[in-house]
């Protein structure tokens, strides 16, 4: 049995938005079991994957979510999300898979010698080979259309070809709630539940459901160092301190999370969700700043999706 | 240009920095609206919306810095902030400044969470409009003060009631540029009540705003003392939502999937789509009519004590009924209706035109099934709402029509409940969603009509005849064999004493289909009818020879599909379109070439090639004689 939550039974006469939220995300993710082959949820440890791999564990409720979850691996993310990824998916009663770009770990492809080809090679290379090898024709994936321009208009059911490319000209219309979950044999789908929710939305569910998130989101003293102008935590010894260099110590926590050398910290004093919610809505630069990935070009996102970056 | 700080209501609350706590609380209990905005091509839409975003804080700094830059590179306001480029995601958008493709928008106040869908204005867009519609509880028609009711108003609001939705706000903008005339607003809204009228409209709330500027969206203009009503936000923040009003309606969930962990539990999962439903409930399972009652509502959190319209959720049983994904679950006396054929307005959206006989997938509920379109009886000039007869229906064309599916389904009119009303089609060869459909009402006609089941079946029709029953269908260019062909197989069977039919397809043009031409929709329906007689014949225990050209995959996939197993053989007369032409035995290739002969199949008609027939004919290598005992090889072998 679950762990027992504040009662919100239904008593008030309409609905909450997180509530409508929530009832629309199980729905789409109940569309998805009844009708695919192989169904997979992309799991990528951040706090969008954790209230995702929620949604599915009370859709699917009392049997365990009926597919597993792969993790694309870069061999780059923080420890702390290691250690969370192995509890979350024995605590789901699911399977969990790691795929790691067998060439970008054989070349070594790191973020501080290779740049953009360390995305590339790691996350966009290693998605479409992990979906390629296991078959999957269907993947959930927890991107929502508040993030970002060109993910204003992707479908929740967003269709890939044989070489998983997005083409954003060519998307079927989406009407109610009846999704046309019909594919040829070399296509795969991208299904995105979370799709209507928005940054705060994601916090509030976290904060009423009490989600299991990295403790990273929260602040605590970390030794960080400014690199690229962001503010950079040491998390191994793989990171190039220049001679003499020493990590400072700084109350800091993370906005997003992903490989730790790409990843901005925020310095702040908020150690509890509702003080992480706060800061959120009082700061005034959106959440994907913290990320060295869009800054390249106005349409980058689009780019790298139509090439098959989730 | 606004101040931010003008604006006490929408800035960073003090809540917040104060007791986020009490903030917290307060906004878990918001509801949400959905609803769409749409106008014509410079009405203003994207300013509207980039302008609700600005003032209730949607938009960051760093998004803000980006947008200033934009909007001295492409903007259209000069070195004003240009809000439109804000909502104009993707980047052919952008540079051509037009909004191709629904996108969807979110902000929130104090009470509510929104979500727009910012769909596209030209006529080219429809299909976009109508999917950003279905799922909206309320809508903005923007109209520009100095164009007043246009062509493109009328259409918009034409698809906003077809779509059903029941609140619907005549946003009239750019008020600044017409003087903020009082005179001008009435003028308008007089013309549009007219308008709202003959459409059958119920009732629309008229606004006059300033996108650009700002009046009425947020806070009351002090331009325009003369309006009292609500302001634009105000009045998004009152309206009624669907999932609300669904709660008061009978109770209805389709089922989407059966849960089965262990053999001790069995729970039937979906969105419950009206009413309300409690443990104890009496319900009914359609379309076979069982009934039971509920035993609980399984959550995640523990059972509930009751579940509304517009929750996801799992029930169980208290007896061991049949249930399974497409089944609707309804109250025990309140049972939906069942029926397999529809009258229904369909919203054609895809490039290839509809085709009356075709099959299609059809998706309603949590169901779906195979459909034709029957009878198509109306297409709707939606700007001038004129009735034309058509026997199709082009890309973005609405037209009414009767539909008849290959099983029985529950359903209702789609006014009363667009969750189990509104369907869409799904081409069954290329899997794009090509009609979105509402149902007005089932025909009686499929209540009344039986199967007759007959003592005497095919196998004892064919049996006296000592044979197999059997539908050959040659299929292939014109010219290249296939009446030949199929003449020589008939001889030679007959010969051996079987009892055969051959119908040719010029024989068949003169009698039966003697009504039907040569276009796409005409050769489908030629198929279905052909199809239908060889059924027939073969029911009588024949086997029937068909030599037609018969192009589409899809209709020959259809004939298949009416047979049983083994009972249909493909054969496909592989001849090159050049060879045919060579041959030109009726001389049509050399009248289609000139251009006096239209719709001719290999010249400026298709031909969809069969992927596996069950024999294919190389009649270049292959003497007719050769290829009809190949054939009479096959069929007696199998």
């Amino acid at each position: 049995m679950p762990d027992q939550r504040p009662s919100e039974a239904v008593s008030q006469s309409s609905l909450t938005h997180l509530q409508r939220l929530e009832a629309e995300s199980i729905h789409i993710m109940r569309e998805v079991v009844a009708n695919a082959e192989n169904p997979v949820m992309l799991y990528s440890v951040g706090k969008d994957s954790a209230c995702m791999l929620h949604l599915a564990k009370k859709a699917f409720y009392p049997a365990p979510p009926p597919f597993p979850l792969l993790h694309v691996d870069t061999t780059w993310k923080f420890q702390e999300m290691y250690k969370l990824r192995e509890k979350a998916a024995r605590d789901a009663g699911m399977q969990l898979i790691v795929y790691q770009n067998p060439e970008a770990l054989e070349k070594g492809i790191n973020p501080f010698d290779h740049g953009s080809l360390h995305t590339d090679m790691w996350k966009t290379e290693g998605l479409k080979q992990a979906l390629t090898k296991y078959n999957f024709d269907v993947a959930f994936g927890g991107a929502r259309r508040d993030e970002e321009k060109s993910r204003a208009k992707e479908r929740i059911f967003s269709f890939r070809s044989a070489n998983h490319r997005w083409d954003p000209k060519n998307q079927r219309p989406e009407l109610w709630r009846l999704y046309n979950t019909r594919k040829s044999k070399a296509e795969s789908i991208r299904a995105f539940p979370l799709s209507n929710w928005t940054e705060l939305d994601i916090w509030q569910y976290i904060h009423l459901e009490n989600i299991e998130i990295v403790p990273l989101y929260f602040s605590a003293p970390r030794p960080v160092v400014t690199y690229n102008g962001m503010l950079i935590m040491v998390d191994d010894d793989r990171f190039p301190l220049a001679k003499g260099q020493v990590p400072e110590m700084k109350s800091v926590r993370f906005r997003t999370l992903g490989c730790y050398p790409l990843s901005g910290a925020v310095e702040s004093m908020a150690t509890t969700l509702p003080e992480v919610i706060q800061e959120m809505l009082l700061t005034t630069t959106s959440e994907r700043q913290g990320r060295a990935i869009d800054h390249d070009q106005a349409a980058s996102m689009e780019k790298k999706k139509q090439e098959g970056y989730f | 240009m606004s101040d931010l700080s003008k604006d006490p209501v929408y800035i960073a609350e003090d809540l917040i920095a104060q007791d986020i706590d009490a903030y917290l609380l307060k906004h878990q209990h918001k509801t949400m609206l959905r609803f769409i905005t749409c106008g014509s091509v410079d009405d203003g839409k994207s300013t509207l919306i980039g302008r609700l975003l600005y003032d209730s804080k949607m938009i960051f700094e760093d998004q803000l810095a980006s947008l200033e830059h934009d909007s001295k590179a492409h903007g259209t306001q000069g070195q004003n902030i240009d809000f439109a480029l804000l909502v104009d995601g993707l980047a052919a958008e952008r540079e051509q400044g037009i909004t191709i493709d629904v996108a969807y928008r979110f902000f929130a106040t104090d009470k509510r969470k929104f979500i727009v869908a910012d769909t596209p204005g030209h006529e080219q867009y429809t299909r976009n409009m109508v999917t950003g519609a279905s799922t909206a509880d309320l809508a903005v028609i923007l109209i520009d003060a100095r164009q007043g009711v246009l062509t493109q108003t009328r259409r918009h609001s034409y698809l906003v009631n077809l779509l059903g939705i029941r609140n619907v706000v005549l946003a009239v903008n750019k008020m600044d540029l017409v003087g903020y005339s009082q005179e001008r607003f009435y003028e308008i809204v007089k013309e549009y009540s007219h308008f709202a009228a003959q459409l059958g409209m119920k009732a629309f709330l008229p606004i006059p705003i300033s996108g650009l500027a700002g009046d009425n969206i947020v806070t009351r203009s002090e331009n325009m003392p003369w309006y009292q009503g609500p302001t634009l936000l105000g009045h998004l923040e009152d309206a009624p939502i669907n999932v609300a009003r669904m709660q008061d309606e009978d109770f209805r969930m389709a089922v989407q999937w059966v849960n089965r962990p262990n053999l001790d539990f069995r729970g039937f999962a979906g969105q419950i789509g009206s009413g309300t439903v409690q443990p104890g409930d009496a319900i009914r399972v359609l379309p076979s009519g069982k009934t039971t009652t509920v035993k609980s509502i399984v959550t995640y959190y523990g059972t509930l004590d009751r579940a509304v319209a517009g929750q996801s959720v799992t029930l169980t049983f208290a007896d061991e009924v049949d249930c399974s994904r497409g089944d609707v679950i309804t109250r025990a006396d309140a049972p939906c209706e069942v029926a397999d054929q529809f009258e229904a307005t369909l919203v054609w959206m895809d490039e290839a035109e509809m085709l009356p006989g075709r099959p299609y997938l059809l998706k309603i509920g949590t169901q779906t099934l195979t459909a034709t379109v029957t009878e198509p009886k109306y297409e709707v000039n939606i700007n001038t709402l004129e009735h034309l007869t058509s026997r199709t229906l082009a890309l973005n064309a609405i037209g009414v029509v009767n539909i008849s599916t290959d099983r029985a389904v529950p359903f209702e009119a789609y006014a009363k409940n667009p969750d189990l009303g509104g369907f869409i089609l799904i081409d069954r060869m290329t899997n794009a969603t090509v009609a979105a459909g509402m149902v007005h009402f089932a025909l009686r006609r499929s209540q009344n009509i039986h199967w007759q089941a007959l003592d005497i079946d095919r196998d004892a029709h064919a049996a006296i005849k000592n044979q197999k029953a059997r539908v050959v269908w040659f299929t292939g260019l014109s010219g290249s064999g296939k009446s030949t062909i199929a003449n020589i197989v008939e001889k030679k069977l007959h010969a051996m004493g079987k009892h055969t039919f051959l119908l040719d397809g010029d024989n068949v043009r003169h009698g039966l289909n003697r009504d039907l031409g040569f276009t796409d929709a005409d050769r489908v329906e030629n198929i279905r009818r052909v199809g239908e007689v060889a059924k027939l014949m073969s029911d009588a225990g024949l086997i029937v020879l068909t030599a037609f050209i018969s192009p589409f995959r899809a209709e020959r996939q259809m004939v298949r599909e009416m047979m049983t197993e083994g009972e249909f053989m493909e054969v496909y007369v592989n001849t090159p379109l050049s060879v045919a032409e060579e041959r030109d035995v009726k001389g049509l290739y050399k009248k289609a070439r000139a251009g006096n002969l239209k719709n001719f199949t290999g010249i400026d008609s298709p031909y969809e090639a069969p992927v596996a027939p069950e024999i294919i004919v190389n009649t270049v290598e292959l003497t007719a004689e050769d290829a009809a005992e190949q054939i009479i090889a096959a069929l007696l072998a199998g």
